[in-house]
């Protein structure tokens, strides 16, 4: 243990001295996880090259002259893929100049795309990715309009190229949220919505010589044009929806916007309406461990959620959606963990083991039309793998060892930093503010 | 003087009199005696009417026993009846021939969790407007308010929290709006149609206080004292002082008699916080300004039993120590607000390291049913930093420590014989991810079995719902 332990750091040390694009990295001896639903591979390799995954699981030779990363005794995954998140928007959430997740007083909604408030140095980045999440899925919160504009996929690296895909989908609340902002009613959310993609669509069908832009028009013209991808399908439409019969009113809008690409988000309420979800082929980041009737739209919210989706053969995943979505993305591999806890309560339904990682890795990549890039490692995919000292679902392991497009990632952070200071409270000969 | 709290703020009430002529009438009873009876403050008009619920004598052998105070016992026996703990010990420990004997091998026992910082009941689910009852925000000074007063039984939480988190006793605390927030209530998990059918008999009443940015900003955003950190001093300081007077008053009144003071309902709250006999809560982030309410509790002669949310009891686990004050901390929240920003997920592991007083609280209805994953991972990050921390002091991280700081640890907390049988199985070690709590006794009753949907709490609420019923 000791021995591959001393070898890992080694290894990690080298690494973290070149760069490592054009370099080959071979991760052997490890547990696998190929983080699309298989099985763990034990004793498998991962091959690195130029920051991509070019094989992964048994039998994979080691190329000559690859750097070899002796991973014995440890788990080796792709990086976790946080769901749904606000990371990189917000350092402290209740102080409003460090809070760029919203712009309640702002004149624009659709249009606003994260891209330029995301900040690759916030500290929950950094603490994140020393948890193992190399990716995140990054929304807006809606200000005073049911859009909330374009969200985009980042990773964690300890560099300033945070933006993975930038404008990767609109996102819009017509749940209570919804409601509330469209001004106290569901029926004037969907209105809005309806009102939106009318308006988005003129503008497109103007732009191609047909009537302009009405002067009448409810969104102004940035909003609208933010919005014909979303009407031509070109872009994803991440729907937060909780209730069953709203999950229902979102299927029914491809019957008048029939390119709508829609994913939900949310959607506790998921299991009762869950074959219609299936049968729509409509994806879902759900929240794993709603349980309670926290609002009235969540009235039917169980743990089982998710389990019962999937069986029902929905494309389902994890987000952590207004939950603690700034900071702590790394409790999804706690709460996929709980939804492979579920299998043995009776009557309950949950995620096998390589379900619920997929949950975390894979399977938002999925939902956002990514995997074929991400959140897996499978060959092609963008090298981020994660090291572990143990299960990743469990609650007492942690990483030893991150990489994002193949780049040994620093685990070092503020909290780290804190935890070093005042591993031993007292002072020594000089004040804490030395020690460091 | 805006808080008039020596003002008279209600009628003289003249109750809980211990020897009421019962042939006088109420009214005539001031009114044809020149000499006034003697009144006291009855320190208990709204007692608890909690009875356990029937029990058979049950036995649970061959399983993992965490016994909340430190200790663990593999291959044990558990054996409980008419409510109370009988015996824990090895393997060789009897069992009576005739009772109900459940074999838990591969299984884990724990006392049932106790957490310290709840609001379930004050601030229910759904979280309407019309349910949120757990600040009284209309003034920095509250002590007159009673988080019992607020509780709703039906609360779909109380049943999460005991299905899914083993959770049997809990204290609801009122929110932190307020330097003095009032009293919490300590409750047994039980489903109840009554706040005092849930009320932990013989438990103390505690105090809630408040430290840092909320006080401040909620009344310096009105343009009211405290706007600042200092300002919440200031309020503190002159309170209690008000409160000593109070409490000198009665104290004369008690050794010579004659008028009675007017009663001040907050105070009766601070009197017996003075008195020592309702424990002190206090929502404190910062290490300094928990330095200063140390101070401050000396200055006007109290104990702090707990501060909440301490994410900094880190950097002054040594002092909290010395002044035996536990630390109620979460595992690894941080950054949602200022005095948040330095919480690291070593802070229980610290705090424990330094042998100060540990525990894991929730203040979520949703951590509540996964304490003991919080502590597993607040334990798996002290292991990694190098600190020698046994599963078995993790699990006193939510039992007997909590215990101790809401003082109750003389009836519940632990697995020693003659204590209430509150107690949980759990399906694996309640330290891995993949454990849940597969059956829970409150006072030796089976209120949550796994095995049987019968034993699954339904809130009046939750019925006629969609989902009602359902493993949750």
């Amino acid at each position: 243990m000791m021995r591959s332990l001393l070898s890992l750091s080694v290894a990690a040390a080298a690494l973290l001295a070149s760069p490592v694009l054009a370099q080959t990295v071979a991760i052997t001896g490890g547990k696998v996880v190929i983080g699309d639903g298989s099985a763990p591979i034990e004793g498998g390799t991962v091959v690195l090259r130029d920051g991509k995954v070019i094989a992964a699981g048994s039998g994979v030779a080691v190329p000559a002259g690859a750097q070899v990363v002796d991973a014995t005794g440890k788990w080796v995954t792709p990086g976790l893929f946080a769901g749904f998140s606000r990371l990189g928007l917000v350092e402290v959430e209740a102080v409003n100049e460090t809070n760029d997740s919203s712009a309640s007083r702002g004149e624009f909604s659709a249009a606003i795309d994260v891209t330029p408030a995301i900040n690759p140095k916030v500290s929950a980045v950094a603490v994140n990715r020393a948890a193992g999440i190399t990716r995140a899925v990054v929304a807006p919160i809606a200000p005073a309009a049911i859009f909330a504009g374009m969200g985009a996929v980042i990773d964690l690296g300890d560099d300033y190229n945070a933006v993975t895909k930038g404008r990767a989908f609109q996102f819009v609340e017509l749940g209570e949220t919804g409601s509330a902002k469209a001004g106290g009613s569901r029926a004037s959310a969907f209105l809005e919505f309806r009102n939106a993609l009318i308006e988005a669509r003129a503008l497109a069908n103007g732009q191609r010589g047909v009537p302009a832009h009405p002067h009448d028009a409810l969104l102004n013209r940035q909003d609208a044009a933010a919005l014909v991808p979303v009407v031509n399908g070109e872009m994803r439409l991440l729907v937060h929806v909780e209730r069953a019969a709203d999950i229902l009113n979102v299927l029914k809008l491809r019957e008048e916007f029939p390119a709508l690409k829609l994913v939900l988000a949310g959607v506790s309420e998921g299991w009762l309406v869950a074959n219609q979800i299936a049968a729509a082929g409509v994806p879902v980041i759900a929240s794993a461990l709603n349980d309670l009737p926290s609002e009235f739209e969540k009235t039917a919210a169980t743990q089982s959620n998710i389990g019962r989706m999937k069986r029902a053969g929905v494309t389902v995943s994890i987000g952590m959606i207004n939950d603690n979505d700034a900071h702590r993305l790394h409790y999804s591999p706690q709460y996929a963990g709980n939804l492979v806890a579920l299998q043995r309560i009776p009557g309950a339904s949950g995620l096998t083991w390589d379900q619920a990682f997929a949950a975390i890795s894979s399977g938002p990549a999925q939902a956002l039309g990514i995997d074929a890039m991400l959140g897996s490692l499978k060959p092609g995919r963008q090298g981020d793998v994660v090291i572990w000292d143990g299960d990743p679902l469990e609650l007492s392991s942690a990483p030893v060892a991150v990489m994002i497009d193949g780049v040994q990632q620093p685990l070092d952070n503020r909290q780290a930093r804190l935890r070093d200071r005042y591993r031993t409270p007292q002072e020594g000969a000089l004040p804490k503010a030395y020690d460091r | 003087m805006r808080y008039g709290y020596l003002a008279p703020l209600a009628a003289i009430a003249v109750v809980g009199c211990a020897n009421t002529t019962s042939a006088e009438g109420p009214s005539s009873a001031s009114a044809s005696a020149p000499k006034a009876e003697k009144v006291s403050i009855n320190e208990n008009p709204y007692p608890s009417t909690y009875k356990p619920y029937p029990g058979q004598p049950t036995a649970i052998r061959n399983v993992t026993i965490f016994d909340g105070e430190g200790g663990q016992i593999d291959n044990g026996v558990v054996f409980f009846t008419d409510g109370k703990i009988t015996a824990v010990g090895d393997a060789n420990t009897p069992i009576p021939a005739d009772i109900m004997v459940l074999d838990g091998t591969g299984k884990f026992v724990t006392p049932g969790i106790i957490d310290i910082h709840s609001h379930l009941g004050d601030y229910p689910s759904p979280g309407v407007a019309a349910h949120s009852d757990g600040n009284e925000a209309t003034s920095p000074v509250t002590a007159d308010v009673w988080a019992e007063h607020s509780v709703w039984p039906q609360d779909p939480g109380f049943s999460r929290a005991l299905a899914n988190g083993g959770v049997t006793s809990l204290q609801i605390l009122p929110g932190s709006a307020n330097l003095f927030g009032g009293r919490s209530v300590t409750l047994k998990n039980v489903p109840a149609r009554t706040m005092q059918a849930m009320k932990f008999p013989g438990a103390p009443y505690g105090l809630k206080m408040a430290c840092g940015e909320n006080p401040k900003r909620v009344y310096g955003s009105r343009n009211q004292k405290p706007a600042s950190r200092m300002g919440n001093l200031a309020v503190n300081r002159q309170t209690w002082a008000r409160a000593a007077e109070y409490k000198a008053r009665w104290d004369e009144y008690e050794r010579k008699g004659g008028t009675p003071p007017a009663r001040d309902i907050g105070m009766d709250t601070l009197k017996a916080a003075l008195e020592g006999k309702i424990q002190i809560h206090n929502h404190c982030y910062r290490a300094d300004e928990m330095a200063i309410v140390i101070d401050m509790a000396k200055e006007f002669g109290y104990k702090v039993s707990t501060f909440h949310h301490a994410v900094e009891s880190y950097k002054i686990a040594d002092l909290l120590r010395e002044n035996n004050i536990c630390s109620a901390v979460w595992a690894d929240w941080w950054g949602f607000k200022m005095e948040s920003y330095d919480g690291i997920p070593e802070n229980a592991a610290i705090i424990q390291n330094a042998n100060a007083c540990t525990i894991i609280h929730s203040d979520d209805q949703d951590q509540i049913q996964r304490l003991n994953q919080e502590a597993a991972k607040a334990l798996g990050d002290g292991r990694r930093m190098g600190f020698n921390i046994s599963d078995a002091t993790a699990i006193r991280w939510l039992t007997y420590n909590p215990a101790m700081a809401m003082g109750i640890a003389d009836k519940t907390g632990s697995l020693k014989p003659g204590k209430m049988a509150d107690v949980v199985l759990w399906n694996a070690n309640p330290l891995s991810v993949y454990a849940r709590p597969e059956k829970v006794w409150v006072d030796g009753a089976l209120l949550y079995d796994a095995n049987d949907p019968k034993r699954r709490p339904v809130s009046d609420f939750e019925l006629g719902q969609p989902g009602e019923g359902d493993t949750k």
